[in-house]
C-alpha cells in the first residue's frame, strides 16, 4: 500500500517564532495523482510546500517522499532527493539576468553531464512542451507576459523529468482564458510524464479542471481531503462557502 | 543505479533497426548522445525503434531518440515492443520536433564581427551623447518651471538629498582633499629643493588645489558616492514600478524625482568645493610647516599676495556645473532601467562610468576656455 504514496506527512508542525503554522498536520499524496491544497490565506500552504521540499524546517514530524525520509537533510542527501522533485514558485522566480533557454539549463548543467548543445536542444524541447514556441527561449524574462513566465517557470520545473511537481498557485494573475489553458497543460503532461503534482491554489475553475483530489487547510491542520464532490457534500461552513459560494456555483456549472 | 543506456543499430533492407537498452534518462544519456549523434545514418529511410529492453525513459531520452529518428529518413518511428509510457513520450517528442535546428551555437568571431561592434559601439556612444543633452534641456526647462513657481518646490525632498549627498559627505570630502594637499606639497618640496626654491611650494599647492584639485576631488567623490545612489534609488523605483505609479496619479517624475536633485547637488557641490579647498591648503600647509619650516602666517600671506585670487574663482565656477552633470547622469540611468536586475547593475555602472568621463572632459574644456580668456 504504502508503494502508492508519493508523499507522506506526518505529524508535522511548522512554527515562526510562537506563531504556530501547522500543529501535527497528516497528508498523503498518491503516486500519480494532482492534489489540491486549498485553505483560507494564512493557513500556510505555501509554508506546507516549503516545508515539503525543504525550504523550511519543521518543528517536529516527518516527511517522506517515495518510502525515504526528507526531513532535515543536508548537502549531498539533500541534493539527491532535489532532484525528485521541479517547484515552479509563484511568479516564476525565474533568474532574471538569464534568458528563457538558460534558465531551463541551470538544473541539467547542476545536475548532469550533458554536452552544451544537446542541453541547449533540451531546454528548447521543455519549453516547446510547456506551449512557449522557439522565439521565447533567448529572451529574457523581463520581455515576457505573466503567463509565459509561468510557462517558462514549468518548463524549468520540469527540466531534469522529476516524478513529482510543486505548483504554487499556477493561474494567480491570468486572465481566465489563459490560465484555463495552463490548468489544461497540467493536465496534459501530468499524463504524458505520468506525474505527481502537489498544487496549491485559489482558483476554484483550476480545482474543478485538474485536481483528482483536494486537500483543504484549516485550523492548522488538514480538515477534509477527497475529490471535488465529496467536499461539496462536506458541512465545514469555510468548505461550503468555498464551493458553494457565487463562484465555486459557477465553476460547477462550468464543469456540467 | 541506473543501468547504462545502450544501442545496438542494424539495417533490414533500406530501414534502420535500432535496440535500446538500460536507462535512458537525463541523468545517463550524456555519453550515449554524442555516439549516437555521430552515427552515420545515410540510406536510411526510416527507422523501427525495437524498445523490449528498454529500462525507464524520460522526455530527454526520447528527444534524442527521436533526433535520431529524424535524421534516419523522418516520418513516423515504428515502435517495437514498446511500453504505453514510452510510446506515449516518443509521440510527444514526434510532436513537438523543432522547426529548425541548425541556428544553434550561431556566433560570429571574425574582422566583421569586430568592426560590427564598433560601429555599434560607436552609434551608441553618440546616441547617448545626444539623449544626455536633451535631458540636460528637458531638467532645465524642468527647473525653471519650479523657479517661477517655488510653491511647486519639493522643500523636504531638496533638504533631504542635501544631507544625503552633501552634508553627509562632508567627512570624506575634507579628509581626502587634506591628503592631496599634502601630496602636492611633499611634490613642491622635493622637486623644488633641488633648485633651492622651495618656498614656491606656497604657489604651487595654492594653484593646484584652488584651480583644479578641490573642484575635481570634490566631483569625483560625488559621482562615486552620489551619482551611483541617484541610479539606484530611482532605478529600484523604475523596477517596482514606482515610477509609473507616481506618472499615473499625477506626479510628474521629472518634478518629483530630478528636480531636487538637481538643485540639491546645484547648492551643496559648491560648498563643499569649498570646504575641499580649504582642506587641501590646510594639508599643503602642514606638510610646508613640517618639512620646509615655513610656518602658517608666512604660509598665508604669501599665498594671499602672490596666488591671483582669480585661481579660487575659476575653480569654484566649475563646481555648480559639475554637481549637475553628477545629477543629471544619476537620474537619467536611473530612469532607463528596466524591469531586471541586471539593467540595474548595468545602469550604475554606465553612470558612474559617465560621470567621471564628463566630469573629465569638461575640466579640460573649461582650462581651454580660461586659457583663451587669459586668466
Amino acid at each position: 500500500m504504502s508503494e502508492d504514496i508519493a508523499i507522506k506527512v506526518r505529524g508535522l508542525t511548522t512554527a515562526y517564532g510562537t506563531h504556530v503554522v501547522h500543529d501535527e498536520l497528516d497528508l498523503d499524496v498518491k503516486r500519480g495523482e494532482i492534489l489540491g491544497v486549498i485553505g483560507p490565506s494564512g493557513t500556510g500552504k505555501s509554508v506546507l510546500l516549503r516545508a515539503i521540499v525543504g525550504l523550511k524546517r519543521p518543528e517536529t514530524g516527518t516527511v517522506e517522499v517515495f518510502d525515504r525520509n526528507v526531513t532535515d537533510l543536508e548537502g549531498d542527501d539533500l541534493r539527491e532527493v532535489q532532484n525528485l522533485w521541479g517547484i515552479m514558485f509563484q511568479d516564476g522566480a525565474l533568474f532574471s539576468n538569464l534568458t528563457v533557454r538558460e534558465n531551463v539549463m541551470v538544473p541539467m548543467r547542476e545536475h548532469t553531464d550533458l554536452p552544451e548543445p544537446l542541453m541547449k536542444q533540451l531546454a528548447d524541447q521543455k519549453l516547446r512542451m510547456s506551449g512557449l514556441d522557439d522565439s521565447a527561449g533567448p529572451k529574457f524574462p523581463s520581455d515576457l507576459s505573466g503567463g509565459m513566465r509561468k510557462r517558462a517557470a514549468l518548463a524549468r520545473a520540469l527540466a531534469l523529468d522529476p516524478p513529482i511537481l510543486f505548483l504554487d498557485e499556477p493561474t494567480a494573475g491570468l486572465d481566465p482564458i489563459t490560465a484555463a489553458g495552463f490548468d489544461a497543460l497540467v493536465r496534459e503532461l501530468q499524463s504524458a510524464l505520468s506525474l505527481t503534482v502537489f498544487l496549491v491554489t485559489h482558483d476554484v475553475d483550476t480545482l474543478v479542471a485538474t485536481c483528482d483530489r483536494i486537500a483543504v487547510l484549516g485550523r492548522k491542520k488538514v480538515i477534509a481531503t477527497g475529490p471535488i464532490e465529496e467536499l461539496r457534500r462536506n458541512d465545514d461552513p469555510w468548505i461550503q462557502d468555498y464551493f458553494c459560494g457565487p463562484r465555486g456555483r459557477a465553476a460547477q456549472a462550468g464543469e456540467s | 543505479m541506473p543501468d547504462r543506456p545502450e544501442y545496438k543499430l542494424s539495417t533490414d533492407a533500406s530501414r534502420g533497426r535500432l535496440s535500446v537498452s538500460g536507462d535512458w534518462t537525463v541523468h545517463t544519456i550524456g555519453k550515449i548522445s554524442e555516439q549516437l549523434a555521430a552515427q552515420d545514418t545515410s540510406g536510411f529511410e526510416g527507422l523501427e525503434v525495437d524498445c523490449a529492453q528498454l529500462g525507464k525513459l524520460d522526455t530527454a531520452g526520447a528527444f534524442i531518440i527521436d533526433r535520431f529518428a529524424c535524421r534516419s529518413g523522418g516520418g513516423t518511428v515504428k515502435l517495437v515492443n514498446a511500453s504505453e509510457q514510452a510510446t506515449a513520450l516518443l509521440k510527444q517528442a514526434g510532436e513537438l520536433r523543432p522547426e529548425r535546428d541548425d541556428e544553434l551555437n550561431k556566433k560570429e568571431f571574425g574582422v566583421v564581427d569586430l568592426l560590427e561592434r564598433t560601429g555599434r559601439a560607436t552609434m551608441h556612444f553618440i546616441d547617448e551623447t545626444v539623449e544626455t543633452l536633451s535631458f540636460l534641456g528637458e531638467t532645465i526647462m524642468a527647473m525653471a518651471h519650479i523657479v517661477t513657481r517655488p510653491s511647486k518646490m519639493r522643500w523636504t525632498a531638496l533638504v533631504s538629498v542635501m544631507e544625503d549627498s552633501g552634508l553627509d559627505a562632508v567627512p570624506i570630502v575634507g579628509f581626502l582633499s587634506f591628503f592631496v594637499g599634502m601630496v602636492v606639497a611633499f611634490i613642491g618640496a622635493t622637486t623644488l629643493s633641488e633648485f633651492g626654491a622651495t618656498i614656491f611650494t606656497v604657489e604651487l599647492v595654492g594653484i593646484a588645489i584652488l584651480r583644479e584639485f578641490g573642484v575635481i576631488l570634490t566631483a569625483i567623490i560625488l559621482s562615486g558616492r552620489t551619482n551611483s545612489a541617484f541610479t539606484a534609488q530611482i532605478g529600484a523605483m523604475r523596477m517596482r514600478q514606482e515610477v509609473d505609479a507616481m506618472t499615473t496619479l499625477g506626479l510628474n517624475p521629472m518634478d518629483v524625482l530630478v528636480v531636487p536633485r538637481a538643485f540639491a547637488m546645484l547648492i551643496m557641490t559648491p560648498v563643499l568645493t569649498l570646504i575641499a579647498i580649504l582642506f587641501g591648503v590646510g594639508g599643503g600647509a602642514f606638510v610646508s610647516w613640517l618639512a620646509l619650516d615655513i610656518n602658517p602666517t608666512v604660509f598665508m600671506n604669501r599665498l594671499q599676495s602672490y596666488v591671483p585670487i582669480e585661481n579660487f574663482w575659476v575653480g569654484m565656477s566649475k563646481a555648480p556645473v559639475f554637481g549637475l552633470v553628477v545629477a543629471l547622469i544619476g537620474c537619467r540611468q536611473g530612469l532607463m532601467v528596466g524591469g531586471s536586475v541586471q539593467s540595474l547593475g548595468q545602469s550604475t555602472t554606465k553612470s558612474v562610468v559617465q560621470a567621471l568621463f564628463s566630469i573629465i572632459v569638461i575640466d579640460a574644456l573649461f582650462a581651454v576656455f580660461y586659457l583663451e580668456l587669459g586668466i
